[in-house]
């Protein structure tokens, strides 16, 4: 019936009366769709010139060094000859530091929130975690300096260096000076931060997780962890990959809590306590100071790389979850 | 009875459960350790010249930084008047209008912006603002701050306006409301309250940032006026105090970061409280 409205309206446009008001009102529809529209495609339109000015102001650098820029570890403002391999490598080392601490005890303790805690003692934890993930990152970073930087400089870094230190392989990781600031600290400050997404997201889905499944297994004479392990876990994996996505994509753009605690320094180290730098923190410290033409470039092509790393991530998550759940069945 | 095995399944069924319970506690009690020294150390920093006085020169302690709090409020100002209706109409479009492959791109790219890190969104605030006339400004920070409202405007505006029931919409119509009309009178205000949640969501979360301000809104030790000069924020004074040399800045970085907490969130309880009433109405 409306289709025949609509066909009779767009025939013979009416002049007066009720017609002509449905009339009205149907060209209101169409300005209301433009609207919106022209704002979505607003979006797109500042998204592409995101890229487009990434990539026009990097262009003296990008023709400067070419792709050696990936891999040359030279950081000299002073020679005008910049390399963003430090840089990567800070970026990528304090990513997965806090990925290696985070996840254990973040899917920990949200198996124990899902599983094992009454509910409503685990809503109220799980309401105070969710407020811990909009604490602002220039607060972590504060805590930062003033608890992680001296715990690191006067127990925890000699702690590590006399008894992992020795190890072999392991230990090389754990050599040096320590000056408390650095890729350790800077990781774990990471790891605090991204705590709480890890437990909220995977608890949410975990919680999914039909209550059938649990009984099934404890009935075929599971005991408890092995039906969450063996069974709750691997349905709810694809939820819980994407809680490590989002950690991840938080940790490799994390600026301000990296920046005050890494100690700045362009250089590749074995040692996770030595000062280092993220892309992020290198743009953060010295995009305000950045004298030279080609300096301001290079560093805006640092950000380039940044934003092709999470677009990168992105793609991959996407990807992963939608093969998860193409492969068939959630049961591993 | 029981065989080693069953013995093993036992007792690592009790060992791991064990380890899950000391995991989470580990993790609140590190996170509310940290968030309690930072109440104490703020409490006790703050006073009621930080939020009436500017900052005092180098050298002098005292002083508050009363023109970081009005420039916080002012860059938020511009973010909402930027970010939000981009976000909201937006939103819009993708819950009632949107067709297929154009919606699937507006959202992905949607979901793209919203992972550009911050600091990246600085330079590109700082490429399109600041380049051009060559000066930091109040505007370019809260051009930073309005792109990334947009994106989480988008989605929740969207996620809200697709929870309201289709009959809702049909019944409108049926009266002889049209499409516009139908959204404007009855979908957007029966999805009021979950919309305001995100926007307020969103304004709390860039209130907090501060990668994207540091060369755009600069920073400014005196009063900023009006929109083109550098303007001071809170976060970005938490940010130059806590790496400065002083003690007393040190402290007053406690106090910001106290005051810029409380502000973060409370605006979060505050959007789940409207949330919670939206609902239960």
């Amino acid at each position: 019936m409306s289709a025949a409205a609509t066909t009779i309206a767009h025939e013979v446009p009416p002049q007066a009366g009720p017609r002509a008001f449905l009339h009205r009102l149907r060209q209101g529809d169409e300005i209301a769709h433009l609207i919106t529209l022209t704002f979505a495609a607003l979006i797109l339109l500042l998204t592409s010139m995101l890229v487009y000015e990434l990539w026009r102001n990097s262009h003296l650098s990008r023709s400067a060094f070419g792709w050696a820029f990936f891999w040359t570890k030279v950081w000299d403002p002073n020679f005008d000859n910049f390399g963003a391999a430090p840089f990567i490598y800070g970026t990528l080392v304090t990513s997965a530091v806090a990925l290696v601490l985070a996840v254990p005890l973040g899917l920990a303790s949200a198996i124990f929130l899902s599983e094992l805690a009454p509910r409503n003692i685990s809503d109220v934890i799980s309401f105070l975690i969710d407020l811990l993930a909009a604490v602002p990152s220039v607060i972590y970073g504060l805590l930062g300096i003033f608890i992680v930087v001296p715990l690191m400089r006067t127990t925890l870094g000699s702690l590590l260096i006399n008894t992992v230190g020795n190890l072999p392989y392991v230990g090389a990781l754990f050599r040096g000076p320590n000056y408390g600031v650095g890729f350790l600290t800077a990781g774990i400050v990471l790891a605090i931060m991204v705590v709480p997404f890890i437990i909220s997201v995977s608890r949410e889905v975990l919680l999914t997780v039909p209550r059938e499944q649990r009984e099934a297994a404890m009935a075929l004479g599971a005991t408890r962890w092995e039906s969450t392990w063996q069974v709750v876990v691997p349905w709810a994996r694809t939820g819980i990959m994407g809680s490590v996505f989002l950690a991840l994509a938080r940790a490799l753009g994390e600026t301000m809590a990296v920046t005050m605690v890494i100690g700045n320094a362009a250089a590749i180290k074995a040692s996770l306590l030595a000062p280092g730098d993220t892309i992020a923190s290198t743009i953060a410290n010295q995009f305000t100071e950045a004298t030279g033409d080609l300096y301001l470039s290079s560093l805006i092509e640092l950000g380039l790389v940044l934003f092709l790393i999470t677009f990168i991530l992105n793609g991959l998550a996407r990807i992963l979850i939608v093969a998860t759940e193409r492969g068939g069945g959630r049961p591993a | 009875m029981s065989s080693p095995r069953i013995i093993w399944r036992k007792s690592l069924n009790f060992v791991m459960l064990t380890l899950t319970g000391v995991a989470a506690f580990a993790v609140v009690s590190v996170l509310f350790l940290i968030l309690g020294y930072l109440i104490w150390n703020g409490g006790t920093s703050l006073s009621w010249n930080f939020f009436t006085q500017l900052p005092k020169p180098v050298g002098e302690t005292g002083g508050g930084m009363a023109n970081a709090i009005v420039g916080s409020l002012k860059l938020l100002f511009l973010a909402a008047v930027m970010g939000l209706p981009v976000g909201l109409l937006a939103g819009v479009y993708l819950a009632e209008f949107g067709g297929k492959t154009f919606s699937f791109i507006v959202r992905y790219t949607t979901d793209l912006l919203n992972g550009v890190p911050s600091i990246v969104i600085g330079i590109f605030a700082y490429s399109l603002v600041v380049l051009p006339v060559k000066h930091f400004s109040a505007l370019a920070g809260g051009v930073a701050l309005g792109i990334m409202v947009i994106p989480i405007t988008v989605r929740s505006t969207e996620e809200f306006l697709r929870a309201v029931p289709g009959n809702m919409r049909e019944a409108a119509m049926a009266l002889g409301a049209s499409k516009w009309k139908t959204i404007a009178t009855v979908v957007l205000p029966a999805a009021s309250g979950g919309i305001l949640t995100g926007m307020l969501l969103a304004l709390a979360r860039v209130a907090g940032e501060t990668a994207p301000l540091l060369f755009t809104a600069f920073g400014n030790r005196f009063w900023s006026h009006g929109w083109g000069q550098p303007i001071a924020s809170l976060p970005v004074m938490i940010y130059t105090y806590a790496v400065a040399p002083y003690d007393d800045w040190h402290r007053q970085a406690w106090a910001a970061g106290l005051v810029l907490l409380a502000l973060v969130l409370l605006s979060n309880l505050g959007a789940r409280f409207i949330l919670a009433r939206s609902k239960a109405v």
